[in-house]
């Protein structure tokens, strides 16, 4: 475990293997919540949020449960039953406590739990810090902190798109490309800026 | 027999999934970059819907209404434990190819989809064919998408040169290329559909 490890994971989950960008997870909730700042800014707060507490639970679950019992194959039946149940857990829980929050997330929470990013994270979690079966030294950071920046990646395209889209709807665009083809001709622009980070040596 | 010829018919055009209900695009666009991809994709993809949404028209009356998404999720999440089995085992360069995409068909929205707009309240056989024609759609769609991906973006497709001396667009073969891809295309379509109406 060093740092040189945790800044690559920063560099490459933000940056260059952005998880719209460049991983296309997540891209139905980025064209259809990306129109306006504040949604798109609850959204990538909770999707945050998910995918941190998820790599943590599904790490704990491949690592004490699935790896001792030999039950591998059961990792995406495992893992997105305890997404989605860990989701339904969060918005009865926020209901319950915070009324604001609530209305803040809203809609959004329960959307998280078919959001490809999700159940992304994790198996690319257990895809990289496990290998051959064991977790290498200091995998159960490494995952948190990609959990982590994964939804700090969202979070970075989700805010640029929506500050974009907010100042389209000042335009006059041809009418067949309104909304969806122009947020992903937009997107394909972004992803072409974001791939100047290929540059980066470490 | 007509009936379900027209199940199986609206899912490739009508009622296409990527193009006109655009769903499961995470997929759609991550894996087109060669048509080989593409055909493996789709055929993993119509598996899990036929499979999960004739298992889906056969519990509908056994399953409580309030859990029924949990449920839908689990038989998917079977089926695509089944795909990325079978793929490993007899096709491993391919699973290499679509890495972390095949599990997260789970999470495709078509499948899902179909399971709870039209299979639940559907017939078995209306729904076979339903998911086979949603299925054959998306992989039409895939086809063309990587189609036009690959060509532009390598020069070949399939593996074969299409013209010589053509200089490839390597960014069509990238993710910037795809996202591209994809929205000229819908819009592309925006404008048949605007001719019809």
């Amino acid at each position: 475990m060093n740092v040189a490890q945790f800044l690559t994971i920063f560099i490459s989950a933000v940056f260059l293997y952005n998880v719209i960008l460049s991983r296309f997870l997540g891209l139905c909730s980025f064209v259809a919540i990306s129109k306006e700042t504040k949604p798109a800014m609850a959204m990538s707060l909770a999707v945050m949020f998910v995918t941190t507490m998820s790599s943590i639970i599904t790490w704990f679950i491949y690592r004490f449960l699935l790896i001792p019992f030999g039950l591998t194959y059961l990792r995406t039946i495992s893992f997105i039953l305890v997404i989605a149940t860990f989701v339904q857990f969060v918005e009865m829980v926020i209901r319950k406590i915070s009324p604001p929050l609530y209305r803040f997330f809203g809609i959004y929470l329960p959307l998280i739990t078919v959001n490809c990013a999700v159940l992304g994270v994790a198996v690319l979690n257990v895809d990289m810090f496990f290998i051959n079966g064991r977790a290498i030294t200091g995998s159960f950071y490494y995952s948190v902190f990609q959990g982590i920046c994964v939804g700090l990646g969202y979070a970075l395209a989700m805010l640029l798109m929506s500050g974009i889209r907010e100042r389209l709807d000042l335009c006059n665009v041809p009418k067949s490309v309104k909304e969806f083809p122009l947020a992903f001709i937009i997107a394909s622009i972004m992803s072409l800026s974001f791939m100047g980070f290929n540059g980066f040596k470490f | 027999m007509k009936n379900l010829f027209k199940e199986f018919l609206k899912g490739i055009i009508r009622e296409n999934p990527t193009f006109v209900l655009v769903l499961g695009l995470c997929p759609t666009l991550a894996v087109s970059t060669s048509v080989i991809n593409g055909i493996g994709m789709g055929i993993a993809a119509t598996f899990v819907l036929l499979g999960s949404n004739v298992i889906v028209a056969l519990i509908k009356n056994i399953i409580p209404a309030r859990i029924r998404i949990p449920c839908f999720i689990v038989v998917i999440a079977t089926f695509v434990t089944i795909t990325e089995m079978t793929m490993k085992a007899y096709s491993p360069a391919l699973n290499r190819a679509l890495g972390i995409y095949v599990p997260l068909i789970v999470v495709n929205c078509i499948v899902l989809g179909r399971a709870e707009a039209y299979a639940q309240k559907q017939t078995v056989l209306n729904s076979l064919f339903d998911g086979l024609g949603m299925g054959v759609g998306f992989t039409l769609a895939l086809i063309l998408i990587s189609g036009i991906r690959e060509a532009l973006g390598s020069g070949k497709i399939l593996g074969y040169t299409l013209v010589q001396k053509f200089e490839p667009a390597f960014v069509l073969g990238m993710p910037s290329g795809a996202l591209l891809v994809i929205g000229l295309l819908l819009g592309f379509f925006n404008i048949l559909k605007g001719r019809r109406e």
